[in-house]
């Protein structure tokens, strides 16, 4: 009767469990209790390209929504202005973007609503960032982007970065994309010999990146937006900058 | 699902007896002065076969609201019936018609959270007093772009450079109609997966007016 | 209402024989207690003005304010209890967020009013609950142009070209006839909302108070907002200057 342990013979055998699920016999069907996780992204935007400069961040980042190789949105802003002391500029996934932004707008509101005198800073958003952008990839469903977040706090530049993995880091120098391997080079080199860049240096710094950028990826676009943030000016973000293209190179080919 | 290996060979009939029912498609839609007109054309395919030569893409979302469909045909009318819904009690709750960015929002929402078990590309069209005829392009990821001119579907990629070349702001009515007539032969003429009639929407202030043109009185191009 | 209840005023979720709720009038009496708020519909968008009574003279300047901001374009103020209205405006925050997540635009007022009303109409008819203390004044300057509501406790609403709750709400609504609001820009509005909130408060038994002014129009970006230091202090000053020509003429002891 009772088994070795002392527990009762079963019920019935062969038969459902009284009170459990009952599998029945015959073909099983594939488990559909599973999900595909990290898809590919699919409208996508290319690098962002970003440094600081004596008493500011600069940000640049082009217009285009890539749809694999075919350029289909050719207006697709991705730097946006947080507040008064933070500039926001994203590469990748645009869907992606546009959601992480929503959030980001709606804690704005949010924050302006208490009128406390409060104001997000760029350090407080690049830590935020980071735990997001850590908490979805930790669900193998990573939001597909590069964020770089640039800013004042306490009167100094902020430059940071965060990307689909939620690694994180700050440097004066800060490119995502192609531009890490083309524009970091160019950006380093001129820092070399001019550590502490104004402001008119430092753009013209970025312009020519976006330039080289133009010429060497293929998911670029001439146009572009550049976005700048000082005690001088506050931040601003400047729509519609134009790539001033070069090709005379091509005359010394034959 | 076993594998196609040719869409006429061999596997012909597994082909159209397993393969989803999809709107391999050709859609646009484009603004001009007083409002927005949509077009789409009217094959529906499983795999090679023409299951309905006939089909009507344009759906109706509102009374001046519109979308075009393409991807699969369950899930783009899945989306299309839920977001009818919704918009249709907002419209009561509000007491007016809801906006077209309203709609585009709505689609979004669903496009975007179930990105990963949808396959859906959609335009959405309208015309609200706020903000007049406007156009809306919701491709697979779930984001959303508000454009003068927008074409969706496996045919449009044909016709980027037509509709890049031809399409101005603030056109006529009837040069609109011609505009999204001549594209979507275009496209219909290149693409497999597109073809039969093409069905338009006007919407304007005062709703939706609806042609069509047939097959056989479609604009003819070079042939060669 | 001067009558006992007879017990037909210990829950809200009973009539009186004669066809009223007493939980709702006596609601209404708690707003009545309250300093005066007032609401000024003018040509080119809102002013709200609240008399903040201040119970002691340790309390701190500029806390427990009575005026909210809601959304980017909504603002309300109320008159009545606070802790009940803090309420009212976290969840009028909460519907124009959800509205903007959900719809992709900015929350239309009389939709918000709606669910506001909604929302405080459904404490009146539980008995395990009590109506909300305050009545509020909602107002926004959006895209349907400048527009205003109160809501009472009873969770009916109206809308109003010129509204005041709170204690003077009498005298108020009297010195708010006498304006032509419908051809008046905010920046006059202000400084008759100033006056008015001057002249109906009662300095023998609420001695201090605190003035507060907010605007939602052209000059403020189509935002709520506290009304910039310069115009309140203008605003005040006028008001304070055409109390004393007031009082002069009124003794006429040159």
């Amino acid at each position: 009767m009772f088994d070795a342990a002392g527990n009762p013979p079963p019920f019935w055998h062969n038969g459902p469990t009284p009170g459990g699920l009952y599998n029945f016999p015959g073909p099983k069907t594939a488990p559909s209790d599973f999900r595909q996780h990290s898809q590919a992204p699919v409208t996508t935007a290319t690098s962002i390209v970003a440094m600081q400069y004596n008493k500011g961040v600069i940000i640049a980042g082009d217009l285009l929504g890539s749809y694999g190789s075919l350029a289909r949105y050719r207006n697709c802003p991705r730097i946006m202005k947080v507040n008064d002391n933070i500039i926001l500029g994203a590469g990748g996934d645009y869907a992606d973007f546009q959601y992480v932004k929503d959030i980001i707008e709606q804690k704005i509101i949010d924050e302006d609503c208490l009128d406390d005198g409060f104001k997000l800073k760029p350090k407080s958003l690049y830590c935020w960032l980071t735990r997001i952008m850590y908490n979805r990839r930790s669900k193998f469903d990573p939001f597909w982007n590069n964020f770089v977040v640039g800013g004042l706090q306490d009167g100094e530049p902020f430059l940071g970065t965060v990307d689909k993995l939620g690694t994180a880091y700050t440097d004066k120098i800060v490119c995502s994309g192609y531009g890490a391997y083309i524009a970091v080079p160019l950006l380093r080199e001129a820092l070399e010999k001019n550590p502490t860049p104004s402001k008119a240096e430092a753009r013209a710094l970025v312009e020519k990146c976006m330039e080289v950028l133009y010429y060497r990826d293929a998911r670029s676009y001439p146009k572009y937006q550049i976005a700048t943030i000082d005690e001088a000016d506050g931040a601003v973000v400047e729509d519609l900058v134009s790539v001033n293209q070069n090709w005379s190179l091509a005359h010394m080919i034959y | 699902m076993p594998p196609v290996t040719s869409d006429y060979g061999m596997n012909a009939e597994s082909d159209w007896m397993n393969a989803a029912h999809s709107t391999g498609t050709s859609i646009m839609a484009a603004e001009f002065n007083g409002g927005v007109i949509i077009g789409a054309d009217s094959r529906t395919t499983t795999g090679a076969y023409i299951a309905n030569r006939v089909t009507d893409k344009l759906t109706k979302v509102t009374d001046h609201i519109y979308c075009c469909r393409s991807g699969s045909a369950a899930d783009t009318q899945a989306i299309a019936d839920i977001v009818a819904y919704h918009l249709s009690f907002h419209g009561m709750e509000l007491g007016e018609e809801p906006l077209v960015e309203t709609g585009a929002a709505v689609f979004r929402e669903l496009c975007y959270n179930y990105r990963d078990s949808l396959m859906a590309g959609i335009l959405v069209a309208g015309w609200d007093k706020r903000k007049g005829g406007q156009v809306y392009s919701i491709p697979i990821g779930g984001m959303c772009v508000r454009q003068q001119v927008s074409i969706g579907g496996s045919g449009s990629s044909y016709v980027y450079g037509y509709v890049d070349a031809n399409y101005k702001p603030n056109m006529s009515k009837e040069e609109c109609v011609k505009f999204i007539t001549n594209t979507l032969a275009l496209a219909m003429s290149r693409d497999g997966s597109s073809g039969g009639v093409v069905r338009l929407g006007i919407i304007t202030e005062e709703g939706i007016e609806r042609r069509v043109v047939l097959g056989d009185q479609l604009p003819k191009f070079f042939e060669g | 209402m001067s009558s006992i209840g007879t017990g037909y005023d210990l829950s809200a979720s009973q009539f009186s024989p004669d066809g009223r709720v007493f939980q709702v009038e006596y609601a209404m009496k708690a707003v009545e207690n309250s300093g005066t708020v007032i609401g000024l519909r003018g040509k080119d968008g809102v002013v709200l003005a609240a008399e903040k009574l201040v119970m002691s003279k340790l309390h701190e300047p500029g806390t427990n304010k009575r005026i909210f901001n809601v959304d980017r374009h909504v603002g309300m103020a109320f008159s009545g209890l606070i802790a009940d209205a803090r309420q009212i405006v976290d969840i009028a925050r909460r519907e124009a967020a959800n509205y903007r997540s959900q719809y992709g635009v900015s929350i239309p007022l009389n939709y918000l009013n709606d669910r506001v009303s909604m929302y405080m109409h459904a404490y009146t008819l539980y008995s395990a609950v009590r109506p909300y203390g305050c009545s509020v004044i909602l107002a926004s300057c959006g895209e349907e142009g400048p527009t205003m509501y109160t809501i009472d406790p009873s969770g009916v609403s109206y809308g109003y070209h010129g509204c005041a709750i709170g204690k003077a709400k009498q005298s108020a609504k009297t010195e708010i006839e006498k304006l032509k609001l419908s051809g008046m820009t905010c920046r006059e509005l202000v400084k008759e909302a100033a006056k008015i909130i001057y002249l109906v408060h009662d300095e023998l038994k609420d001695k201090n108070f605190e003035l507060e002014l907010s605007w939602m129009c052209e000059e403020s970006g189509g935002r709520h907002e506290k009304v910039p230091e310069h115009v309140f202090l203008e605003a005040e000053k006028a008001a304070k200057q055409a109390m004393e020509a007031d009082s002069d003429s009124d003794t006429e002891d040159m």
